[in-house]
């Protein structure tokens, strides 16, 4: 691997590392999860919530399950 | 794997529920494996760790030997890494190895409950940033400027040696009896291993803690923005910024987290130069010059409103942009450190070790360990470990790197924030944490009081403070008090030599005080949540309404009673004759470590249910050490008969003084700050009794649990049913040779189903 290769890597594993610390793949991790859980999309199977959907459900969940944050 | 115990010494009962196909790829390495590994010591493997000690030992002799003039900041970065990463390799290890016993083959509840919201694993990489930005915040940064008064060496030792043997340790073992539990919270756990009197006491103690907690992280903002119109304008910046990064996250781009994170943060630097310009108006530095009790007030409202309100709109977006800025500013902080290697003049032991001084009142024991909570030993964790990270752990054994490893982070950042505060010149140290009843808060009087404490080699001079002031883009720096306005100097001071200059000494200033504002502002809004809901519970026993979360009376009423909770110390605080942070402070250091004691109580009843007698001192040796600091430190400051320490001693002084028609004492110049004194060392003293005897009944009740393990023998488990995993994931931070050889297999036949499905 040449310099610019190393370098290019380097900031691809920093933004894999920011987006997963700031929770960007949230979404993601749903879907896949949901997909492995029911991978026919047959009429009994769950609908899987739109990325909007989503985001609005974790936050509202949040609303009643509010994580602390340290001192 | 197979039908194999875990390593030959373990009895084979109930492994059968993990046993694997041998045809299938292995979930886990056996222990015999891990154990392989560890023994085999390559030349490079000891040259390495014979250079880590070496070096370490090498820096704890510069510091604690030698103790030169002055003493490069270089070797208090070294003495920290070293000690722990030898912390790390070996006693974090022996925890693993003895007495917590990680089984890979056991799903973690991220992968048995797995719903991929709540619980879902996590990559250990990623999860320790997360638990690391959950865990640290202003505490570390505030408790070692305070202990700064103490001289270098008290602190720096508490500091790494506290956190290897005991703050890392409480964090380890709560994540992982937790992470067993399927991420119980400790009051839970408290409640099934101590029974109902334990568990009740340990709620009440948690609620009340989290109140004193709460306030006294509020005063220190209030302290720091009092009167700066820079620092006040800039950081209330941060509520519409967090409103537009909620409105974009909800309504524009839903799930782009680090976009609007970045989008904030420049917004932030933006209000931190705006702020600069706008104090230097006529208009701005009146209009944002804030007194510290409607700053108080501001605050109190402000906590109220931001636990009402929904979590998109505010607390989410402020979270995003205080984990980014979290992250990013700790990094850039060890950085310069190693960059600018500041020269530190201050003495190991100062002359305040013995008795006390005008920071921190009392003895080097038992006070340093309550100054210095965070970043040594800090219960606040243990509600973290067993909150959202024992859900989204991937595999058992990834406990020890970001449980034990994410507490040694903390400890770096304390180090880091002592290294700071001590780079200061002495005089600016003491001019700006001697409360204004010392100083009078002006140059002359701060200057004359300084110079009257007789420290060797300090003669502050009236310009040294003026010119420092202005520099920082302030009107004054005297009796800045709480520790943020000192951390602040003193990063200011190393960043500038990095990057702008000492014309940029004032952005720097006041974008550490927008950082720590930034921590605790989030801090308070959450913990103001968290304790409304534990309240509502608590109160939904009685009266079955509360239980209903969504039901918006009793929200608004538990958010008000917590809020005027805090409030009523923190506006006690602001208004302390005595000087507030330095009164207020030994209780938040006392709660914190109370909580911690706690913690390793109800860590000590299930070691005890699990029968690990032999290896109980791990956790009776911190339990034993927090409890005798906080019993004997609660017991000085209700029965000390010197009134600078105890309360009701300083209560009496005060009363008899009013009884005998005096109008004025010591630092109380009037009746009505003399009767403030009154009632406010009351309330003081009143809540260190309720603390320290629900800490001791929590302590009881595990030691009891603890013998009927050991009269009994009867070990039963409150774990969940071990479930078989179907995944793998290395467990440190870089894969083991075995561990990468198995991740490779893995690797491989994930990419073979993705072909085959791919041809189908």
């Amino acid at each position: 691997m040449n310099t610019v290769e190393l370098l290019k890597k380097g900031a691809r594993d920093l933004a894999w590392f920011v987006k997963g610390v700031m929770g960007d793949d949230a979404y993601d991790k749903y879907k896949a999860h949901h997909e492995s859980r029911h991978p026919s999309a047959g009429a009994d199977a769950p609908p899987v919530m739109t990325e909007r959907e989503f985001w609005r459900d974790q936050t509202d969940r949040q609303d009643t399950n509010p994580q602390g944050r340290c001192c | 794997m197979g039908t194999m115990p875990r390593t030959p010494h373990d009895s084979t009962e109930g492994a059968e529920a993990l046993d694997r196909d041998p045809a299938l790829l292995a979930v886990a390495l056996d222990q015999t494996t891990h154990d392989a590994e560890e023994a085999h010591w390559t030349p490079a493997k000891i040259a390495l760790w014979g250079g880590i000690s070496l070096l370490g030992g090498l820096s704890w002799v510069m510091l604690a030997v030698v103790r030169g003039e002055t003493v490069n900041a270089i070797w208090f970065v070294f003495a920290a890494v070293c000690t722990y990463l030898i912390g790390y390799r070996f006693y974090s290890n022996y925890i693993q190895k003895h007495l917590l016993r990680p089984d890979d083959r056991r799903a973690t509840p991220a992968e048995y409950k797995a719903d991929g919201k709540d619980y879902a694993a996590t990559d250990r990489r990623v999860l320790f940033g997360h638990h690391f930005a959950a865990i640290a915040g202003a505490g570390p940064l505030v408790g070692p400027v305070l202990a700064a008064q103490m001289g270098y060496l008290p602190g720096t030792i508490w500091i790494i040696f506290g956190v290897v043997l005991a703050g890392a340790v409480q964090d380890y073992l709560v994540l992982f009896f937790s992470m067993r539990r399927g991420g119980r919270s400790l009051g839970q756990m408290a409640r099934d291993e101590l029974g109902k009197v334990g568990g009740t006491a340990a709620l009440i103690a948690t609620l009340a803690i989290m109140v004193i907690i709460v306030a006294i992280l509020a005063l220190v903002v209030v302290n720091a923005l009092a009167a700066s119109p820079w620092g006040v304008f800039s950081v209330s910046m941060t509520i519409p910024i967090a409103l537009f990064m909620g409105c974009y996250l909800r309504f524009f781009r839903p799930g782009k987290v680090s976009e609007i994170s970045i989008i904030g943060f420049v917004l932030l630097l933006a209000a931190i130069i705006g702020g600069g310009m706008i104090s230097n108006t006529e208009w701005g530095a009146a209009f944002f010059h804030v007194d510290p009790v409607p700053l108080a007030i501001g605050i109190i409202v402000y906590g109220f409103v931001a636990a009402i309100l929904p979590v998109w709109l505010l607390l989410a977006p402020r979270d995003y942009l205080s984990t980014f800025m979290k992250i990013g500013t700790i990094g850039m902080l060890a950085l310069a450190i190693i960059i600018v290697r500041p020269e530190i003049s201050v003495p190991a032991f100062s002359e305040f070790t013995a008795n006390g001084g005008p920071v921190v009142s009392g003895s080097l024991f038992p006070f340093l360990f309550v100054t210095i909570a965070c970043g040594a030993l800090s219960g606040f964790h243990a509600l973290i470990a067993s909150g959202t990270t024992p859900k989204l752990i991937e595999k058992e054994r990834q406990t020890r790197f970001i449980g034990y490893g994410g507490m040694l982070m903390e400890s770096f950042v304390a180090i880091m924030a002592l290294v700071a505060a001590l780079s200061i010149d002495r005089g600016i140290y003491f001019a700006m944490n001697s409360s204004p009843a010392l100083t009078g808060g002006t140059v002359e009087g701060a200057v004359a009081f300084v110079n009257s404490l007789g420290l060797t080699g300090v003669n502050l001079t009236p310009e040294v403070l003026t010119q420092t002031a202005k520099d920082v883009g302030e009107a004054s720096i005297v009796s800045r008090t709480g520790g943020a306005p000192t951390l602040s100097v003193g990063l200011a001071n190393i960043m500038q030599q990095v990057v702008g200059g000492s014309g940029m000494m004032a952005f720097w200033y006041h974008f550490a005080i927008m950082f720590e504002a930034l921590f605790i502002l989030t801090a308070v809004d959450a913990g103001t949540r968290v304790a409304r809901f534990m309240l509502q519970d608590s109160l939904g026993n009685f009266f079955p309404k509360f239980k209903n979360t969504s039901w918006r009376a009793g929200a608004w009423l538990t958010t008000g009673i917590m809020v005027a909770a805090w409030g009523a110390v923190l506006i006690m605080g602001v208004t302390d004759p005595l000087g507030g942070i330095n009164t207020l402070f030994p209780l938040f250091g006392i709660a914190n470590q109370l909580l911690a004691a706690i913690a390793l109580a109800v860590c000590m009843a299930i070691v005890a249910k699990r029968g690990m007698f032999k290896y109980l001192w791990i956790v009776a040796l911190p339990l034993a050490f927090a409890a005798v600091v906080t019993i004997s430190a609660s017991f000085l400051k209700i029965f000390s008969t010197i009134p600078a320490v105890g309360y009701f001693a300083q209560n009496r002084a005060f009363s008899e003084a009013l009884a005998a028609g005096e109008t004025s004492f010591g630092t109380a110049k009037t009746v009505e700050a003399m009767e403030a004194v009154v009632r406010n060392t009351m309330v003081q003293g009143i809540l260190s009794i309720l603390f320290v005897v629900l800490a001791i009944i929590v302590m009881v009740t595990a030691i009891q649990a603890t013998w009927r393990s050991w009269k009994s023998r009867d070990f039963g488990t409150n774990e969940d049913p071990a479930v078989p995993s179907q995944m793998f994931a290395p467990s440190g931070f870089l894969p083991t040779p075995a561990e990468k050889e198995l991740g490779a297999r893995w690797d491989a036949r994930a990419r073979l189903e993705k072909s085959g499905r791919s041809k189908r």
